[in-house]
C-alpha cells in the first residue's frame, strides 16, 4: 500500500472546476516536487494536503487513513514566510512544538523535561546550521536563516510528510542554493517524505526524486472554468536520468508554458 | 537646505523645554499685569501665591482626615483609576482574545460589544449612581464602561492580525486551541494591548474627573470643582499640573514596562 494516496480527487468552487481526476500515490521517502503554471491549483492541492480545505470528490489517504479535516502534527509545513513566532528566540521557536506536546495546559515545560527538550531542539538547530543564532529573535535573522529555522521548527515534530510551499521563493539566489543543499541533506539524513510546491522549474528538477506537473488538458474558450487542471506529467528523476537533465528540462519547460 | 533635513542636534533638549518656558513666561507677565491693576486679583494668582497654596496642600494635615489634602486626593483618585483600568484591561483581554480567535464567539459577541461601545459613558453615569450610590464602585464602573469596549475592540483586531500561515503552522506543531491562545495569541496581543491602554489614559482621566466632580467627597477632580466655587485658582492650577504629571507618569511607566517585558516587540515592528 502506498504511503500517501490521492484517489480521484476533484476540487470545485461553485461553478468553476479547479482540479479534476487526480490519481496518484507517493511512496515513503520520496521527494516530490510539484510545478505548473499559475492558477493550476498547486496551492489548492497543498491546502487539501494540509487540511485547510477538503476535496469536493475523492479522498486523500495517509498510511491508509483519510486525512483529518484540520491541520495536525502528522503534516509539517514550511511556507514562504510569516511562520515564525516573533516573541520567541530561535531555540524557543523550535522548542515550542515539543513543549506543547508535554504540557497541555501551559504549553511550557520546566525542569528536567525542559532540559531534554532544549537539547533536542538545539540538536535540530545544529542540523540546519543555526546553533550560533539560537538566542536571537526571528526579526534579527536573515531571510535564509528564517527559512532554516522554519524547517527546524517543523522537523523537530517528526512529521510523516513535510510540505513545502514555495519555501525559497523570497530568497536571493545565493541563499537559495545553500537551502537546496541543506534540504537535500536533511531529506537524506532523516529519511523524510517531502512534497514541495514551487514555480522554479530548475529547482524542481534539482531537488526532487519525482516531478509532478499540473496543468489543464481541456480548455473551453467559452467557459474557461469548466475544466480543471490535472496531473499531466509524472517524471521519475533518478540519478541516471539526472545526467540527461537538460533534455527533459526543455520538454517540460515547454509543456508548462504552453 | 530643506526643512525636512534640518535637525536641532545638540539644541534638541533646549527645544523640548522651550514651549514650557514660554508658557510660564506668558503667565508670569499676564499675572503681573493683572496684579498691577488689582492686587487682590484671583484669576491669575502669582507664583508666590500658588507656592503658598501648594505648601498648605502638601504640608498641613486636614482637620477631618489628619492627612494633607493633596495626599488624600491623590490616593483616592489613583486607586479609582487603577481599579478601573485594571478591570477594563482584564475585560478587554479576555473578550478581545475570545472574539478575535474563536469565530463562533466572534459571531456571538462582536456586534454586541460594538453596540455597547457606542453608548456614551457619561450618559449612563446617572444609572451607575442609582445602582451603586455614591460608593466608590460607581466611579470605578464609569472608567470600566468608558474604556473596556475600546480595549475589547482593539484586542480583537490584534488577535485577528495573526497571519493564516502562522496559525496553520502552530496547528501542525500539534497545538490545541488553548495552547494557541496561551503561547501565540497572548504574547502577540499583550504589548499591543498595553499600547492601547496608554492611548486610553486620557479617556480614563476624563471619566474619573467627571465622576468625582459629580459624586465624591475627596479626589483630585472633586477638589478642582470644589475650589471653583471660591475661584481659588491658586489651588486649581497646581492641581491641574499635578494631574497632568500623574498622567504622564502612568504613560511613561507603561512604555517602560512594554520595553522591558516585551523586548522583541519593538524589533518586530521595525
Amino acid at each position: 500500500m502506498s504511503y500517501l494516496q490521492i484517489k480521484n480527487v476533484w476540487k470545485t468552487y461553485e461553478e468553476s472546476v479547479i482540479l479534476e481526476k487526480l490519481n496518484f500515490s507517493i511512496e515513503k521517502g520520496e521527494f516530490c516536487t510539484l510545478i505548473g503554471p499559475s492558477g493550476c491549483g498547486k496551492s489548492t492541492f497543498l491546502r487539501m494536503l494540509l487540511g485547510q480545505d477538503i476535496p469536493s470528490r475523492g479522498s486523500i489517504l495517509l498510511e491508509g487513513e483519510p486525512l483529518s479535516s484540520e491541520p495536525g502534527s502528522d503534516r509539517g509545513v514550511v511556507f514562504q514566510k510569516y511562520t515564525l513566532f516573533p516573541h520567541l528566540k530561535a531555540l524557543e521557536n523550535v522548542m515550542l512544538g515539543l513543549e506543547m506536546e508535554h504540557s497541555p495546559l501551559l504549553g511550557k515545560v520546566f525542569g528536567s523535561t525542559r532540559k531534554r527538550i532544549k537539547e533536542e531542539a538545539m540538536a535540530m538547530l545544529k542540523s540546519v546550521g543555526l546553533e550560533q543564532s539560537a538566542h536571537k529573535y526571528p526579526s534579527e535573522l536573515s531571510g535564509g536563516m528564517q527559512q532554516r529555522l522554519s524547517i527546524a521548527q517543523a522537523l523537530v515534530k517528526k512529521p510523516k510528510i513535510l510540505l513545502l510551499d514555495e519555501p525559497f521563493g523570497a530568497l536571493d539566489p545565493g541563499s537559495k542554493a545553500d537551502m537546496h543543499v541543506l534540504v537535500r541533506e536533511l531529506w537524506k539524513t532523516y529519511g523524510l517524505t517531502v512534497f514541495m510546491v514551487t514555480h522554479d522549474v530548475k529547482e524542481a528538477f534539482e531537488l526532487g526524486t519525482r516531478l509532478l506537473v499540473f496543468d489543464k488538458v481541456r480548455n473551453d474558450p467559452h467557459a474557461p472554468n469548466a475544466y480543471g487542471a490535472t496531473l499531466v506529467n509524472d517524471i521519475k528523476l533518478d540519478r541516471n536520468k539526472r545526467k540527461y537533465k537538460g533534455e527533459t528540462y526543455d520538454t517540460i519547460n515547454e509543456t508548462t508554458i504552453a | 537646505m530643506r526643512l525636512i533635513n534640518l535637525n536641532a542636534g545638540r539644541f534638541t533638549p533646549l527645544l523640548k523645554i522651550l514651549p514650557f518656558v514660554i508658557l510660564a513666561l506668558i503667565y508670569w507677565i499676564a499675572a503681573d499685569a493683572r496684579h498691577a491693576l488689582n492686587s487682590e486679583d484671583k484669576l491669575l494668582p502669582t507664583f508666590e501665591a500658588i507656592g503658598d497654596a501648594v505648601k498648605i496642600m502638601v504640608m498641613e494635615p486636614d482637620e477631618l482626615t489628619e492627612e494633607p489634602i493633596l495626599y488624600t486626593d491623590t490616593i483616592a483618585s489613583l486607586s479609582r483609576i487603577a481599579k478601573g483600568l485594571g478591570i477594563a484591561t482584564i475585560i478587554g483581554l479576555v473578550f478581545g482574545i475570545v472574539q478575535g480567535t474563536l469565530p463562533l464567539f466572534r459571531a456571538l459577541l462582536s456586534p454586541f460589544s460594538a453596540a455597547v461601545s457606542l453608548i456614551p459613558p457619561i450618559a449612563i453615569l446617572p444609572i451607575l449612581l442609582i445602582i451603586f450610590g455614591l460608593d466608590e464602585s460607581a466611579k470605578v464602573a464609569l472608567i470600566v464602561i468608558g474604556v473596556a469596549p475600546f480595549l475589547i475592540r482593539d484586542t480583537q483586531q490584534y488577535s485577528m492580525e495573526l497571519s493564516e500561515e502562522l496559525l496553520i503552522k502552530v496547528q501542525t506543531l500539534g497545538a490545541s486551541t488553548w495552547q494557541i491562545i496561551v503561547r501565540v495569541v497572548l504574547p502577540h496581543v499583550m504589548p499591543r494591548l498595553l499600547d492601547a491602554l496608554r492611548l486610553s489614559l486620557g479617556a480614563a482621566w476624563l471619566f474619573l474627573i467627571t465622576a468625582e466632580a459629580i459624586a465624591s467627597s475627596e479626589g483630585l477632580g472633586y477638589r478642582i470643582f470644589l475650589m471653583r466655587r471660591y475661584m481659588e485658582m491658586d489651588v486649581i492650577l497646581p492641581y491641574v499640573a499635578w494631574i497632568t504629571f500623574l498622567a504622564f507618569l502612568m504613560d511613561w511607566s507603561l512604555a517602560v514596562i512594554i520595553r522591558k517585558v516585551f523586548p522583541w516587540y519593538r524589533k518586530e515592528k521595525k
